[in-house]
């Protein structure tokens, strides 16, 4: 693995690119396997892609790399979205997308433990991601470690206890080799997320808790690219990057309505909605 | 016991720079000589369990050896889905240690009180259930857990309980109880810090004909299978004896190994606290005494079941 240098421009059009084939994967895997959180793992689709194709340090042959840049995704329900992008990335075949929730394979509606390359952490249950991470950030400190920490955390994982408990705890240890990135596409699972809890301001909150915490464009790949790379940023903060995303972005007929939170595509919207992605 | 766990804890953190030490904000100045001498790796985590358990299960994946402590509800169910799916499913070698045990803080009242912890930790998988009966074993199981690669639960009682054992245990083994008195007509296993009562109980039953074995079951997961098939062979009552509701914990261990391995379940005797919570106000002395948890009580118990049987003969 290379020692992090300075990081070159991002390539916008090559990860645009990219994004639009994991949004094709994705909904191909939903359509197979008639599974749920499709719309959650099309809003995080640019985040990832920004992670996995700029911004982390990682090695896909050597996936257990001490050294590596660490990224948990912690909204576990977007299981299709890191398992595209993972194959994609090279860590495992893509053919083995086609397994997704299929009987005896290891690709479940969540992300496995010690069972999938480049899987960090077994995520589903909300909540857990972030502290698992900074117990991760901390091993770096006491071992001398230089890796970064990334968590993708939804809107709706912020109603967790946890979530603030580790927030407070990451401020408090001035983990500033921590970056979350919270993919805030306004909706949980049965409802807009302002409405079941008093979420907003978001970006105020997590600057209350001692992070240095901005707003971004979460489809915006060069900006989310730039901010992402941008850790530690020398605020002695570990760093909140609120990404304002929409819900089943990148689907004209899917961007922010709620269904598809539950709903899979039949074979006919999967064609159109890869069409409208430019993707034959 | 809290004591031993932090002198030999500062012992071993010398010796392991794997060693970190995680506190739910408790433990005012236990962890001072640990602190002193491992300032980077001891961490107060603030009153903020689940986020505590969280740190500790990532740092065991990333090569540490995180111990996480505070009182044993806090560091049980507060977070037992953090040490279920964090620590044990990732297979993180996480020890969580509990202080506290059953009755041990029974002035504090039932939100303090431990007497459901084994039942919810021993039905994880991946988890060792250590509970140590006196202060040597707490130093000896924890250097046993070091040596482990797998999450771990050890609850601990408090401060100043009597110690059984003369000095430092050998020959001491995760999943393999000790004896500590000998006797051939009744066998008291017994688990945790009620360890004095039992032997208190086994000297009772001696003085009263009663021939008691009397061993330290200190680790209920994995269970001492050899032990058990020893004692339900070879003595007429097998007692396990515990701080901890007869729901679940050592007692209804060893009933569902009797059951699948089927020995004469009619030998077994359970003594454990009651499946319901202790309101009263007092001490863990008083809290005891009323729940039939003493020595003499226990060989009352136990005595008045071979003379049930005898009458029924």
């Amino acid at each position: 693995m290379t020692a992090l240098a300075a990081q070159p421009s991002p390539d916008i059009e090559g990860l645009r690119k990219q994004a639009a084939r994991i949004r094709g994967r994705v909904l191909e895997m939903c359509h197979a396997s008639k599974s749920a959180h499709l719309g959650s793992s099309l809003s995080c689709v640019d985040i990832l892609t920004a992670a996995y194709w700029h911004v982390l340090n990682v090695d896909p042959k050597n996936p257990n790399d001490p050294e590596r840049d660490r990224f948990i995704l912690s909204k576990g329900h977007a299981a299709m979205a890191i398992y595209a992008t993972l194959a994609m990335r090279g860590y495992f075949p893509e053919e083995e997308l086609a397994t997704y929730n299929q009987d005896n394979g290891r690709l479940a509606e969540h992300p496995p433990a010690n069972m999938l390359p480049g899987v960090e952490a077994a995520t589903g249950s909300l909540g857990h991601g972030l502290p698992l991470g900074l117990g991760m950030a901390l091993a770096a400190r006491i071992k001398g470690e230089g890796f970064r920490v990334y968590a993708l955390l939804s809107d709706g994982e912020n109603n967790e206890g946890s979530v603030w408990e580790a927030a407070m705890f990451a401020a408090g240890k001035k983990l500033e080799n921590v970056c979350i990135v919270v993919d805030y596409n306004k909706w949980q699972a049965t409802g807009r997320s302002n409405e079941t809890l008093a979420l907003a301001p978001l970006r105020d909150k997590w600057a209350a808790f001692g992070w240095d915490a901005h707003e971004v464009d979460g489809h915006d790949i060069g900006r989310l690219a730039e901010m992402m790379a941008n850790v530690p940023n020398g605020s002695s903060k570990p760093v909140a990057l609120i990404a304002h995303t929409v819900k089943g972005k990148g689907v004209s007929f899917m961007e922010d309505d709620n269904n598809w939170h539950y709903r899979a595509p039949t074979a006919e919207e999967v064609a159109k909605a890869r069409a409208g992605l430019g993707l034959v | 016991m809290r004591n031993a766990f932090a002198d030999e804890l500062t012992k071993l953190g010398q010796e392991d720079p794997r060693i970190v030490m995680l506190s739910g904000d408790i433990g005012n100045r236990l962890f001072d000589r640990f602190k002193e001498a491992q300032p980077e790796r001891f961490f107060n985590c603030g009153v903020a369990e689940q986020n505590m358990m969280g740190v500790a299960a990532g740092m065991a994946m990333n090569g540490l050896r995180p111990l996480a402590y505070t009182i044993t509800p806090f560091v049980t169910t507060r977070c037992l889905e953090q040490i279920r799916t964090d620590a044990a499913y990732h297979e993180a070698p996480v020890t969580v240690v509990a202080v506290g045990a059953g009755l041990s803080y029974a002035g504090l009242g039932p939100t303090h009180h431990a007497c459901e912890d084994i039942s919810f930790l021993r039905s994880i998988p991946n988890m060792v259930v250590l509970a140590p009966g006196d202060a040597w074993e707490v130093r000896a199981g924890l250097r046993a857990i070091m040596q482990q690669k797998r999450p771990v639960y050890m609850r601990i009682g408090k401060k100043g309980e009597p110690v059984v054992h003369d000095g430092p245990i050998a020959d001491f083994e995760i999943g393999k109880a000790l004896t500590l008195a000998n006797g051939s007509d009744v066998c008291i296993l017994s688990t945790g810090n009620i360890l004095p009562e039992a032997m208190e109980a086994g000297r009772l039953l001696d003085a009263g004909g009663i021939s008691t074995l009397v061993v330290s079951f200190h680790t209920v997961k994995p269970l001492d299978e050899a032990c058990l098939r020893n004692a339900f062979e070879r003595y007429e009552r097998v007692v396990t004896v515990e701080e901890h509701s007869v729901v679940g914990g050592l007692g209804s261990a060893v009933a569902e190994w009797a059951v699948d391995a089927s020995v004469d379940t009619r030998r077994l005797l359970r003594i454990g606290t009651p499946d319901k919570f202790f309101k009263l106000s007092g001490t863990q002395k008083f809290a005891r005494e009323q729940l039939g948890m003493t020595g003499h009580q226990i060989a009352h118990r136990v005595s008045a079941t071979l003379r049930e049987r005898d009458s029924a003969a």
